[in-house]
């Protein structure tokens, strides 16, 4: 970002270091970026709600929404309108103004997020050196929002929920933030263009499959990350058909849509993070990131659109998981959800942080071992994955289903 | 898991318990009657420390119509759309309840073609009525989508019923003396395609939820009632046969024609878990749909061929005062029993229907010490209880 406005000081002929503009710029080139980036949030978090609608409504045998617009696409344009004009209703003897600030404080920690994540080779707000310290401080702030409504709403069920979300969530960083330790000891950075340069195209060259321990630690960290965004099955704290609606069971209008953003947001900040980490980010197969740095002009640009699209692509599928999960599994219990942390990921992740440092020892003096391994782990993804879509096939054959992508839209 | 405390009586009043929740210095929760996974209007107080319940007294009351009241007042004939309202999941069950008892005063007998319509409807009315039940359950435990694939089944069942007798919910299908309507044309081979369909389904469902590490996580050990508990309660259906107590009163109290089919009665094993779980509970239900297939497929096999739905009932049904009848079937939930005594005129001089929903909330209060609160949503799910049936 910063060097972006430099050398757009430079093109006018101005020297940045001297320039007396050069702090306006900045500001101006801070807000315009806050203003895309907060756009870009609410609305792929309004388009979310929208797809996890259909997602859910094919999965479920019914047709979901698919009035406004084509195939109901501008359902959330329609859903942000009415409820912006809904009632701001605030209950008699809530903490109004905890109850009123404590939205934002969701909107916040959610929207900050988006300052260090990458989405394309240029495309980052800032590429800093301690990004994803920085992406795990801010969202921290989303459960100060959540402890805020649910205490100041003044519901038993609102607390339930609050109080809920404080141990699930604060328990759950720590497995998180240990996972997401396996990438970066991997890459030798925290700045998040940083670890996905260090990684290929190639699913051979993604972290994902570069050892055991990395191997599992996406998958702690997307566990963690499904338990951070309150996500079934980990729902708890906006348990439905325990606590009525959780922490925001008192929220009307356009507060209460804000959480709904949040949340849907949310799943595009967690598949973003998984992406970068784990699996390449926006490398595109065959391109090295130093060829790409070389690429200039027309074709520097398509090259920039794909690696956009791939991570994009990959982002969204892991979007398109998160919803699939929240559609087939029951919710867990409060205890269960704290034993998984404590008595399995806490640990694990850090054995495998412990795994991978000496495993890059390892490595290093002998490197057939990371090739064969990686070889290996890669073939193991690729062999699960097709007995999964066996048993998928095996599942329809024996129900006696079809497949119909076409009718009911 | 807090140590029981010295908790209050069943039978003290609300206001004492109140009292002593503010001396222990726990929260009063109010979960119902408008609370989401309540089933029905049906209020429960709930005493917890944290998400650890010490207990839950249910509240009933909420939906009560005086059914058993408006029985009383009308003829024997003009009651019979009101029993649809005493278990509106499992209407049938209600409406062959009454008949059952009525026929019973009068002492007669009814066509066997009409006693084979009455158990294809019922079954049918078994296996929506479940699917309702297992469908809710796996809600309340957080898994939305069993919802509406059960339910995507239950209409298929509506729309045969629908067939039948032009209602969808209160069916209104059984008479004094018989049924209203004769099957339509091409009635069996329907049914038989459902049966067929649904079979498969139930394997589906079972992938679905019934057999997942969560769900099972969730239910097994959960609030486990044995036996000689579930007879102490007067638990009934399913939530007694859970606990490995094969009582069903198909089998242990022939009615109607249910001694000419062959079919087992699924008891909880304690597959996953301890018997009589929650989680048995649910199996029984879904065991028992398949058991309801199976005696559809042989209903529709031993059909007699005479058609002749009605047996001659006099136009008013006038019954000596005094005379008392009873009658017991197996609703989708449980043990369904009618006591009728006859009064002067047209009507009955007293209607009681007991119902399974009641006694199981009965149950809830010793069950619900040390449970959590989303235990006690799947256990009240689990108890398949159904708010107009415990009020009536």
């Amino acid at each position: 970002m910063q060097g972006f406005l430099d050398n757009l000081i430079r093109s006018k002929g101005f020297d940045p270091a001297t320039w007396q503009y050069t702090q306006f710029v900045y500001l101006a080139g801070m807000a315009a970026a806050a203003f895309i980036v907060i756009n870009f949030a609410a609305i792929t978090a309004g388009i979310f709600s929208w797809a996890e609608r259909r997602v859910a409504a094919r999965m479920q045998s019914r047709v979901g929404p698919n009035r406004v617009g084509p195939g109901g696409f501008l359902q959330w344009v329609a859903d942000a309108v009415k409820l912006l004009l809904k009632e701001d209703l605030v209950p008699d003897e809530a903490d109004k103004l905890l109850f009123r600030i404590a939205p934002y404080f969701m909107m916040v920690g959610f929207a900050c997020v988006f300052v260090a994540l990458p989405f394309s080779h240029r495309l980052v707000v800032a590429d800093m050196n301690i990004g994803l310290f920085y992406i795990l401080a801010v969202t921290a702030l989303i459960v100060v929002g959540i402890i805020m409504s649910g205490w100041s709403s003044n519901s038993k069920w609102s607390l339930f929920g609050a109080i809920r979300s404080a141990a699930q969530i604060i328990s759950y960083e720590i497995p998180a933030g240990m996972a997401l330790m396996i990438p970066v000891l991997l890459a030798g950075t925290m700045s998040t263009q940083g670890i996905i340069r260090a990684q290929g195209g190639w699913p051979w060259q993604w972290f994902l499959f570069n050892n055991p321990a990395a191997f599992a630690a996406f998958f702690i960290y997307f566990i963690s990350a499904l338990a951070e965004g309150n996500r079934t099955p980990f729902d708890l704290p906006e348990a439905e058909s325990e606590l009525v609606s959780g922490y925001n069971t008192e929220y009307s209008g356009m507060r209460f849509s804000y959480f709904f953003l949040v949340e849907w947001g949310n799943m595009w900040v967690m598949s973003a993070l998984a992406v970068t980490m784990f699996l390449g980010g926006w490398q595109i197969p065959g391109l090295s990131p130093e060829r790409f740095d070389a690429l200039r002009g027309g074709l520097g640009v398509v090259a920039e659109v794909a690696s956009l699209a791939v991570f994009a692509m990959k982002t969204l599928f892991f979007v398109f998981v998160v919803m699939w999960l929240r559609w087939t599994l029951p919710r867990i219990r409060v205890d269960q959800m704290m034993n998984m942390c404590w008595k399995y990921l806490v640990p694990a992740s850090f054995a495998g942080v412990l795994f991978v440092a000496a495993w890059m020892l390892l490595v290093n003096a002998q490197p057939w071992l990371g090739y064969a391994m990686r070889f290996t782990l890669t073939a193991l993804g690729a062999v699960s994955v097709t007995l999964f879509a066996l048993r998928v096939l095996r599942n329809i054959h024996d129900t006696g289903d079809k497949f119909d992508f076409t009718s009911n839209w | 898991m807090t140590k029981p405390l010295e908790v209050p009586t069943m039978d003290m009043e609300n206001k004492e318990v109140l009292r002593r929740i503010e001396i222990t210095g726990d929260m009063l929760l109010n979960m119902g009657p408008q609370h989401p996974s309540t089933h029905g209007v049906i209020n429960f107080l709930v005493q917890t420390d944290g998400e650890v319940m010490k207990r839950a007294i249910p509240e009933v009351g909420y939906l009560h119509r005086s059914i058993e009241k408006i029985g009383e007042r009308c003829t024997y004939n003009g009651f019979m759309p009101y029993t649809d309202r005493v278990d509106y999941i499992a209407a049938m069950f209600a409406n062959q309840g009454w008949a059952m008892a009525v026929e019973r005063l009068l002492g007669m007998q009814i066509p066997k073609y009409a006693e084979y319509c009455r158990i294809i409807a019922c079954e049918l009315n078994r296996i929506s009525s479940h699917l309702i039940s297992v469908g809710t359950m796996a809600m309340d435990v957080g898994a939305v989508t069993p919802f509406p694939y059960a339910l995507r089944e239950r209409e298929f069942i509506n729309d045969l019923l629908e067939e039948l007798c032009g209602a969808r919910l209160t069916y209104n299908y059984l008479r004094i003396g018989g049924v209203a309507f004769d099957l339509p044309s091409g009635y069996e081979d329907k049914v038989q395609g459902f049966v067929d369909h649904f079979e498969k389904i139930l394997d589906e469902f079972n992938r679905l939820i019934t057999y997942n590490e969560i769900f099972i996580k969730r239910l097994a050990h959960l609030a486990p009632i044995s036996a000689q508990m579930a007879i102490d309660y007067c638990l009934v259906g399913p939530n007694l046969r859970a606990t490995g107590y094969g009582f069903d009163v198909r089998k242990a109290l022939p009615y109607s024609v249910y001694p000419e089919f062959q079919f087992d009665v699924p008891v909880g094993r304690g597959e996953v878990g301890t018997k009589g779980d929650a989680w048995d509970r649910f199996w029984c239900r879904v065991e028992e749909m398949r058991q309801s297939c199976r005696i559809l497929r042989q209903a529709l096999a031993q059909m007699p061929q005479d058609r002749e739905i009605m047996a001659k009932v006099p136009r008013k049904i006038k019954i000596p005062e005094g005379t008392e009848a009873y009658s017991r079937i197996e609703s989708a939930r449980g043990d369904m029993q009618y006591y009728v005594v006859a009064g002067a005129g047209e009507n009955a001089h007293r209607v009681k229907i007991r119902t399974g929903s009641f006694t199981a909330m009965g149950i809830i209060d010793a069950l619900s010490r040390g449970l959590m609160i989303a235990d006690l949503v799947a256990l009240i799910a689990s108890l398949d209880v159904v708010a107009p049936e415990i009020d009536r």
